[in-house]
């Protein structure tokens, strides 16, 4: 492998990363609070990329402003799937919470398959994107630079905002100690809902920017890149935002290096992620970040 | 114990004689359905084990089902079938010659998807039970990419068609053979599933399904008791696999996808959670539902077709349940005599106080 | 040979030292209590006993062996029983099932045995039923047998936790705050209960108790702990006019 080619790879690897890290972050939030996997977050890339992919191509309408609405749509069906099919469950076994929220992913998959069909859709990449520039010999597309730089705009953003702001405190005390923070007088439903309004708004973005990268939509196209972000939050720490970031990153690029290393395993690339999932889990089932929580008795 | 026998043996009775007369009298759509039914029994009764006797969310049935399947079709094509199917790269060749009768192939598939139980198990059961969720779900969709990759096994994602049905029950030649396996397996299943609940074992499953911490302390081995929940259901779920591959006459990777696994856990909770016989009611109904509304997806009166409305219905279905009827048709109880005459019993009583 | 001996216990979660230091032995057929205020590490000492947590130093040792490191499950077999401070019961379970569960240890037939109802399963069976049905009996719990365990009041369910641990066979009882929530009256019928299946079961009993009458009234000797050190050890007398508990404990929290 050449060095043009390894950074090339490298580049993707970090675009890739910094996407599951996106997505990630919205996982490892709501674990923190709820304790629960939302197996409908990664419908919510599939939201996000066909609103802002209709808005474009019915309403014609320029793509910042599609992208917007797209992100207010999805945050919004985010808040609505908590308040819907996971708050009237809070009390109940976490085994009936987890199955509601597959529910709700193959009920989101499904009625996207009879809304907008089962045919793959085309997303049309906006310009400012697309742009090709050779660097050194090394061809790289405009969003590869875009992808990264606004994921860490994000989550310094994400960071700020929980660590100084009321509402931040807000949501650490919840994760912290739900039942105490209740006490304290903190709106625990409407903490809960803002956090799954902004991991939603994350997800939007990240799938968004997804659908500019892999520009061929479906209706389950988030089943996987779900999976596997969920996957890095677990790698990096589940509950642990920069835990999620890092474990996004190491999930992007391990994936994208190891296909280019040994392309005689690329048909194996989804297989992946899960093998190295439960490599963690064997060997260190706190994630990288991630702290040792006892269980009390 | 006597008295539980002789129902037992009146209800396999009642379901031999319904299965004759309704082999003689039905059309070969419809004995698929009652096969596909039957299939899903095994299907729901299995992963009812794990995930609702013993309270592990296990999602990755549809990969153990895959295990059964591939290695019934593999063992059980001759090698003329197989080279017809292998046209893109032929099969290895320790598989191009074998070809096993149907009941060995069959047990062979319980058995690999036994094993592939313990392999997945050993690692994840040791963990809590919303990782085990993710990693058994990974699990069933690596088995899937494993299938899509080995051309020369599996022969990839074109599939293998032409999977003979057996024409004989028991060595006796008879018309609807498959149906007579299917049923038996269904049979032996429920009966197998229902002593293993209620032993000194199964008790141990629910006490680690109401409180893991307190059944560790009261000296039950955990870990060992998840491994074998995950053994047996992943062995039954194998052989529901390769009655399926049976039926189906061809099977590919896309078949075995999540879906499987969600249309299982679908009927699991509307069965209820921790309840044989509720599976057992809810598999027959969904299996049918489900075909019968396929005309959601084909379109009728008049109405374009829409594909995927159908599971639009059905995964509303789960979350409605999910919802407002958490306990499924039958809660974690059985189905008894007691409580059916209990319910007669009601309807012809004074109303008495409820008890709390 | 002491029956439990407990050298130099430390467990460290995090920053947080929830018990220093501890050091105990209890000889066969003694009643030994743990005092102190809410937060002093006595439930941590338990879950060290039990095998729940691993110690960060210190080991325990159960008749001369080395049990630190075992699994709750493997201790339990060894002869320790626990109750739990917040009742963990199989509450969807009957009370007879709940005690049942708890003979499963001593099952000798395999899982294909006990599935097809084989001879030897069968008389294991036999056993299990009539050992738990005299246990329910000696509880007092029998015309409860075929109720669901969470439909019993609190101190019904509490007795059920210690039937429940009983038919585990232990030789050393851990019993975590058992009269928790009970009127005087009940708390009364603990104590006796508590020497009376001492006798019975020629046990050992180690307890974590608030009520103070109870303590008093049973234990031979009583270990306070606070902020997870130990400040004094002695019978109910020495400790009842130990300035340090008085000072730690008893000044702050009002007796019972």
């Amino acid at each position: 492998m050449t060095l043009q080619e390894f950074l090339q790879n490298f580049a993707n690897g970090i675009s890739l990363g910094s996407l599951y890290a996106l997505i990630a972050i919205g996982y490892t939030m709501v674990y923190g609070i709820l304790r629960l996997i939302n197996f409908a977050h990664g419908e919510m890339i599939m939201v996000a990329a066909y609103i802002a992919f209709y808005t474009v191509f019915i309403f014609s309408m320029p793509w910042y402003i599609s992208f917007f609405i797209a992100i207010i749509i999805t945050t919004i069906v985010g808040i609505l799937v908590e308040r819907l099919a996971y708050k009237p469950l809070r009390s109940s076994p976490r085994v009936t919470i987890l199955i509601s929220a597959i529910g709700v992913s193959f009920f989101l998959q499904n009625l996207g398959i009879v809304l907008f069909t089962g045919r793959p859709k085309a997303f049309q990449v906006p310009t400012l994107f697309s742009q090709v520039y050779t660097i050194k010999g090394v061809n790289i597309v405009s969003l590869t630079f875009f992808i990264p730089t606004i994921t860490v705009v994000l989550l310094i953003l994400l960071v700020y905002v929980i660590n100084n702001t009321k509402i931040g405190m807000a949501m650490r005390a919840v994760a912290k100690d739900y039942d105490t923070s209740s006490l304290m007088g903190i709106d625990v439903n409407k903490i809960i809902s803002v956090t799954f309004g902004i991991g939603s708004a994350l997800a939007a973005i990240g799938g968004i920017m997804w659908s500019m990268k892999f520009p061929q939509l479906t209706p389950t196209m988030g089943l996987m890149p779900g999976l596997k972000c969920f996957i890095a939050a677990v790698l990096g720490g589940i509950g642990n935002i920069t835990g999620a970031v890092v474990g996004g990153f190491i999930l992007g690029l391990t994936e994208i290096l190891l296909v280019a290393f040994l392309p005689d395993l690329s048909g194996y690339r989804d297989a992946f992620a899960f093998i190295l999932l439960i490599l963690i889990l064997l060997v260190k089932p706190t994630g990288i970040l991630g702290e040792k929580i006892a269980e009390k008795v | 114990m006597k008295r539980k026998i002789i129902t037992s043996l009146i209800i396999i009775g009642i379901v031999i004689v319904i299965l004759i007369l309704l082999q003689n009298t039905l059309g070969n759509f419809k004995l698929r359905i009652l096969n596909l039914a039957g299939i899903y029994v095994i299907f729901a009764v299995s992963m009812n084990l794990i995930n609702g006797f013993t309270g592990q969310l296990a999602l990755g049935h549809a990969g153990f089902i895959a295990v059964g399947a591939y290695t019934y079709t593999l063992l059980v094509m001759d090698s003329d079938l197989k080279s017809m199917n292998f046209f893109l790269e032929p099969i290895v060749p320790f598989l191009s010659s074998v070809h096993w009768p149907f009941l060995p192939a069959v047990i062979m598939g319980g058995l690999l998807a036994g094993l592939a139980g313990l392999l997945i198990g050993a690692p994840v059961l040791r963990l809590r039970g919303d990782y085990l969720a993710i990693a058994t779900l990974g699990f069933g969709e690596i088995i899937r990419t494993v299938f899509t990759n080995t051309q020369s096994i599996t022969n990839g994602s074109l599939g293998l068609k032409a999977i003979p049905m057996p024409k004989s029950f028991l060595f006796i030649e008879m018309k609807n053979a498959f149906t007579w396996w299917v049923w038996t397996a269904v049979i032996i299943t429920v009966i197998f599933h229902f002593l293993l609940v209620s032993s000194s074992y199964g008790r141990a499953l629910k006490a680690i399904r109401e409180d893991e911490k307190a059944a560790e302390a009261m000296g039950v081995n955990i870990f060992k008791h998840k491994v074998w929940a995950m053994v047996i259901s992943s062995f039954f779920a194998g052989i529901g696999g390769a009655l399926l591959a049976s039926l189906m006459t061809t099977i590919d990777p896309l078949m075995f996808r999540f879906t499987l696994t969600f249309n299982i856990l679908l009927i699991v909770v509307l069965g209820g959670m921790g309840s044989i016989s509720g599976s057992v009611i809810s598999a027959v109904v969904v299996t049918i539902l489900m075909e019968w509304l396929r005309f959601l997806d084909q379109g009728f009166m008049g109405l374009p077709e829409i594909p995927g409305l159908r599971m639009v219905v059905f995964s509303t279905l789960l979350l409605l349940v999910v919802l407002f009827y958490p306990r499924g048709l039958m809660g974690n109880e059985e189905l008894s005599w007691n409580k059916i005459t209990k319910m007669f019993q009601r309807f012809h009583m004074q109303p008495r106080e409820v008890r709390k | 040979m002491n029956l439990l001996e407990v050298k130099g216990i430390t467990m460290q979660f995090g920053g947080l030292k929830a018990v220093a230091n501890f050091n105990l032995n209890i000889d066969k057929n003694e009643i030994v209590g743990l005092i102190g205020p809410n937060g002093a590490g006595k439930t941590t000492c338990f879950n060290v006993i039990a095998g729940e947590y691993v110690p960060t130093q210190g080991k325990v040792f159960f008749e001369g062996r080395d049990i630190t490191k075992s699994r709750p499950d493997q201790i339990t077999k060894l002869g320790i029983a626990r109750t739990f401070q917040n009742i963990r019961l199989f509450k969807d379970l009957t009370v007879l099932e709940n005690v049942l569960i708890a003979n499963h240890l001593n099952l000798q037939s395999n899982i294909f045995s006990a599935t097809f109802r084989l001879p030897w399963y069968q008389k294991e069976e036999k056993i299990m039923y009539e050992r738990s049905l005299q246990l329910l009996d000696q509880l007092k719990l029998t015309q409860y047998k075929n109720e669901k365990a969470s439909s019993l009041p609190y101190g019904l369910q509490r007795r059920l936790e210690i039937a429940r641990a009983l038919a585990t066979q232990p030789k050393l009882l851990l019993l975590d705050e058992p009269a928790a929530g009970m009127n005087p009256q009940e708390s009364k019928e603990l104590m006796y209960l508590i020497q009376e299946l001492r006798d019975k079961f020629d046990l050992t009993i180690f307890m974590i108790e608030h009520h103070m009458p109870v303590i008093m009234g049973v234990c031979q000797r009583i270990l306070v702990l606070d902020y997870g050190v130990t400040i004094a050890e002695g019978t109910p007398k020495e400790i009842q006019s130990n300035e340090r508990v008085i000072a730690a404990y008893l000044g702050v929290e009002h007796i019972a």
